[in-house]
């Protein structure tokens, strides 16, 4: 029983220039305990479509149009703003790209640790601050005293990102979404807040959804991967499905796309032209202009996600739908 | 932070040096004696008023004498020209309260009324009660003291006669003139709330406090009002500014009996050791309130309280 | 494959640069365009006042007196029966005079005191900010105040006070801007492709600083006309019989529970032009920040 299930999510944005369809009808699930990792460029709708089942898209001019979004047998798309509160913070975390931008300069650390749980369980700012200090500790800070006391502008980047880690664990949530958590970070570092949210992960036994345009990333951290383009999740598989037995050439063009799997001197590989128009209806596969492998009905037929070789692998390019079948 | 009011109080000193220097050459510099007008008097009174005012000295002499009064304060013991029985003190004591008073309403005035038009404004973004608050806002800006306080005699105190439009004996005296000094005022804090308000509004950590589920309130009360407010923190120094100016005409306006008014009667009563020491006076208090203003503004910003490390 | 991927894309979108952005977002703007107009109209007025104003702004007429509109004076005269229409008319000149001229000087002195200071940085700027931060406490009304009692009071005291007065603002702005431009990677990639010192400045600094300069300098010439006024109105400003809007206004005080349209005609076409020239440049600001958006 997936502890998260998304059907057919479609949000549009209307604007002055037209209707941006950010998410074009997604669906996924998520088990108890388990890592999604979401991959995509800047404008796939990645990072919308989580925006979106906690209730944090701009609503004019967002909408969401259609789909569900079942989270202990409520549907999060439906909830009344009062009802999705109580949720967001204590049962669905969030955490986001920049920490430098992400805490409140004004306000204390210790102070912006303990509001989660002020604000959605009975306890005494005595109590929550011994939980904030604790929480710090987990994520591996010390000198808890003076850094519950401190302000963010004292504290650096990586510092920082665990602050929000610990900020968004303390209520112990059944998931946390972690929308390019590590990518306004030194790779040093990364590495260090990657471990850490898989550590804390296990402890508290919580699922999470990983979103990330970096493939090397997403091989360290998750168990099932989907990846997205133009608004709609175009393959998804186990890591292992990803990784070894791509189905879809955007997917192989992400890869090849990576330095490090070219040799020293070979030049490197980009894929050509631009991410699609999102206010343009398109006829057929949305990433045919920069395909490949691209077929003529590509251009004409829209693709669905189809079973590939093993059950958990869907992938929704024509072609590797053809050569499967037959 | 000592080092901080410190090194302020420093700059400080020039500007007021400046200040008094041009007072003392302003003094001087008026074409003909500042005896003028009483050709009539004969030589003798004239030679005392000399000597008193020690007109007779060499320049240098009348300097020195000059800053060493205002440095020592005791500037305010300085016999007025016009009404030789009266000091500079015991002329603008009974009327700087009034002026103090004045200022004081219009402030909390401006600051009750603008603070809440824009941060409203603000958090109801292109509604109505954004535009028609911003609207009033314009109407302060464009509508400058100098008419707003007439027009606002003449309808309430001429065509609808219910309230006093001279003095300042009453609390119904002191209506008018608050809303005409403090309504520009009013105009800039909205403006400038909602700026910030909604700079604020759009920053990261608003979204990192809803994503914690903080009540919308909260994040309107908890999260965005020290940011969103930080502009009107550094407004207040110009606008005590804008309420020293205000007030000549305000109070010209209204026959308020403020040191405002009063300032401009000596300008043209040409009454000049009074002149000199109430320019001294607005000096003082003009640095004294950028000084805390700055230092406001430093103690609100954790930032520059605690000096940036990253 | 490249071609391919060009010419299978649907359309290429057309790029259009900061000032036809800005034009366009202005146009839909209806308080500026009407504030622009109005402001136009008004200067053209004033400009051809001498030729058009219905009465001698100067000669008296004791024996009329003031008296209300009425079919030979369209907005009634005053009380020592001067034409108003006039007067507000030749009040226009003066007052929008001021206000151009003061603007002119704070603008001039501003610009190159800012420009230079952020521009070279370093000691030179730390120096020129000096200055600058020294001044900006200085008490504006009492200095104007007294100079005027000094050297008796000539209007061009005023435009010299007032632009001593405003440009230290306007040199924070540019100081600002030009600072803010110069720091931006694109400026190191003219450095790097060894652009000259000039060609960078008038190529990629100015066009950069000119917007906030040109709200800028229309949200001064209001201010400026508010301090015109308020000096008038206490009589340190024009003298008679010459006037301003500002005397105008003062006048129409004293006088305004007989002769209420003395002070609402001169109120009238003041506010009207501040509400306009702060329209116009509340819409210019609007048009030319790329990152306000209103949605």
């Amino acid at each position: 029983m997936a502890l998260i299930s998304v059907k057919d999510l479609k949000t549009y944005f209307h604007t002055r220039n037209g209707v941006v369809r950010a998410v074009d009808g997604i669906s996924f699930d998520v088990e108890a305990g388990k890592t999604l990792g979401i991959v995509g460029e800047s404008g796939s709708g990645k990072s919308v479509s989580q925006y979106s089942l906690l209730g944090l898209i701009p609503m004019p001019p967002g909408k969401i149009e259609s789909g569900t979004a079942m989270f202990d047998g409520q549907d999060l798309l439906k909830l009344s703003g009062e009802k999705l509160r109580k949720i967001r913070g204590k049962r669905i975390s969030m955490i986001f790209q920049d920490p430098m931008t992400c805490l409140n300069p004004y306000m204390k650390i210790g102070d912006q640790l303990i509001e989660p749980l002020l604000t959605h369980f009975d306890i005494s700012h005595e109590d929550a601050m011994k939980k904030a200090a604790q929480a710090l500790k987990n994520v591996g800070i010390h000198e808890t005293e003076k850094r519950l006391n401190s302000y963010p502008h004292q504290f650096s980047g990586g510092m920082r990102q665990r602050v929000m880690i610990a900020m968004a664990l303390i209520t112990e949530p059944e998931l946390l979404i972690a929308d390019e958590p590590t990518t306004a970070l030194d790779v040093t570092v990364q590495a260090q807040v990657l471990d850490l949210i898989k550590k804390l992960q296990q402890e508290i036994n919580t699922a999470v959804i990983f979103i990330t345009h970096d493939l090397g990333v997403i091989a360290g951290v998750a168990d099932e991967v989907a990846v997205m383009y133009g608004g709609k999740i175009v393959e998804r598989g186990s890591t292992d499905d990803i990784f070894y037995n791509s189905q879809h050439p955007y997917t192989k063009a992400l890869m090849a796309s990576i330095p490090a799997t070219h040799a020293h001197g070979e030049r490197l590989y980009t894929i050509e032209g631009l991410p699609p128009n999102l206010t343009k209806a398109i006829p057929g596969c949305s990433f045919a202009p920069r395909c490949g492998e691209c077929e003529d009905y590509c251009k004409t037929t829209k693709p669905e996600l189809e079973v590939m070789e093993s059950p958990s692998h869907e992938s929704a390019c024509l072609k590797y739908q053809k050569e499967h079948r037959a | 932070m000592l080092k901080f009011v410190l090194k302020r109080l420093l700059q400080a000193i020039p500007v007021l040096l400046i200040l008094m220097t041009l007072t003392f050459v302003f003094m001087r510099a008026v074409p003909g004696g500042p005896f003028d007008s009483e050709k009539q008097a004969p030589e003798e009174v004239i030679a005392a008023l000399n000597a008193r005012y020690n007109f007779d000295k060499p320049m240098h002499v009348q300097y020195y004498f000059f800053m060493r009064d205002l440095v020592t304060g005791d500037f305010i013991n300085w016999p007025s020209f016009k009404y030789s029985n009266q000091t500079v003190l015991s002329m603008i004591a009974p009327q700087l309260p009034r002026t103090v008073e004045l200022a004081i309403y219009s402030m909390i005035y401006a600051l009750l009324i603008g603070i809440t038009a824009g941060v409203i404004a603000a958090l109801k973004k292109n509604t109505y009660l954004d535009y028609g608050p911003m609207s009033l806002a314009m109407v302060g800006v464009c509508v400058p003291s100098v008419l707003m306080g007439p027009l606002l005699a003449l309808v309430f105190g001429v065509w609808l006669e219910v309230l006093p439009v001279a003095g300042w004996d009453s609390w119904a005296h002191k209506i008018l003139p608050t809303i005409t000094l403090g309504s520009a005022i009013a105009a800039y804090v909205a403006r400038l709330s909602r700026g910030g308000m909604l700079e604020v509004l759009n920053q990261d950590y608003i979204r990192t406090a809803r994503a914690k589920g903080v009540p919308e309130n909260k994040v309107i009360l908890r999260h965005s009002l020290k940011g969103g407010l930080l502009p009107v923190v550094n407004y207040t120094a110009p606008a005590m500014a804008g309420l020293l100016g205000g007030s000549f005409v305000t109070e010209t306006i209204f026959r308020v009996p403020g040191i405002g008014r009063f300032y401009v009667e000596s300008v043209f009563n040409r009454d000049y050791t009074v002149i000199a020491g109430i320019t001294v006076l607005f000096a003082f208090f003009y640095i004294g309130s950028n000084l805390i203003a700055d230092v406001v503004t430093v103690l609100m910003n954790p930032r520059l309280k605690f000096g940036a490390k990253t | 494959m490249s071609t391919e991927v060009i010419t299978s894309l649907e359309e290429v979108e057309e790029g259009s640069s900061l000032w036809t952005d800005a034009l366009a977002r202005l146009k839909k703007n209806k308080a500026a365009l009407g504030g622009l107009g109005f402001v136009i109209f008004v200067a053209i007025i004033a400009l051809i006042t001498p030729w058009i104003a219905p009465f001698p702004y100067e000669v008296q007429n004791l024996d009329l007196g003031a008296v209300p509109p009425n079919a030979s004076n369209w907005l009634g005269t005053d009380v020592f029966g001067r034409d108003l229409l006039t007067r507000i008319m030749w009040g226009g000149r003066v007052s929008l005079m001021v206000g151009v001229i003061a603007t002119a000087v704070s603008l001039v002195i501003g610009v190159l005191w800012g420009s230079i200071a952020g521009y070279f940085g370093g000691r030179l700027d730390s120096i020129m900010m000096r200055i600058v931060d020294t001044l900006y406490p200085f008490p504006f009304m009492v200095l104007v105040i007294l100079l005027s009692v000094i050297f008796g009071r000539h209007i061009y005291l005023m435009y010299l006070a007032i632009g001593a007065v405003e440009w230290l603002t306007m040199a924070r702005v540019i100081r600002g801007q030009v600072l803010t431009v110069r720091k931006q990677e694109f400026i190191e990639a003219c450095f790097s492709q060894g652009l000259s010192t000039w060609r960078i400045i008038s190529r990629h600094v100015i066009p950069n600083v000119l917007g906030p300069v040109i709200v800028y300098t229309t949200l001064t010439i209001p201010s400026v006309m508010i301090l015109e006024a308020f000096l008038s109105f206490l009589g340190l400003g024009v003298q008679p019989p010459m006037c301003s809007w500002g005397s105008l206004i003062g006048d129409g005080a004293k006088y305004m529970e007989e002769y209420s349209w003395l002070l609402i005609f001169p109120g009238i076409v003041f506010s009207s032009t501040l509400f306009s020239l702060n329209f116009l440049g509340d819409g210019l600001r609007d048009a030319l920040d790329p990152k306000a958006s209103k949605d």
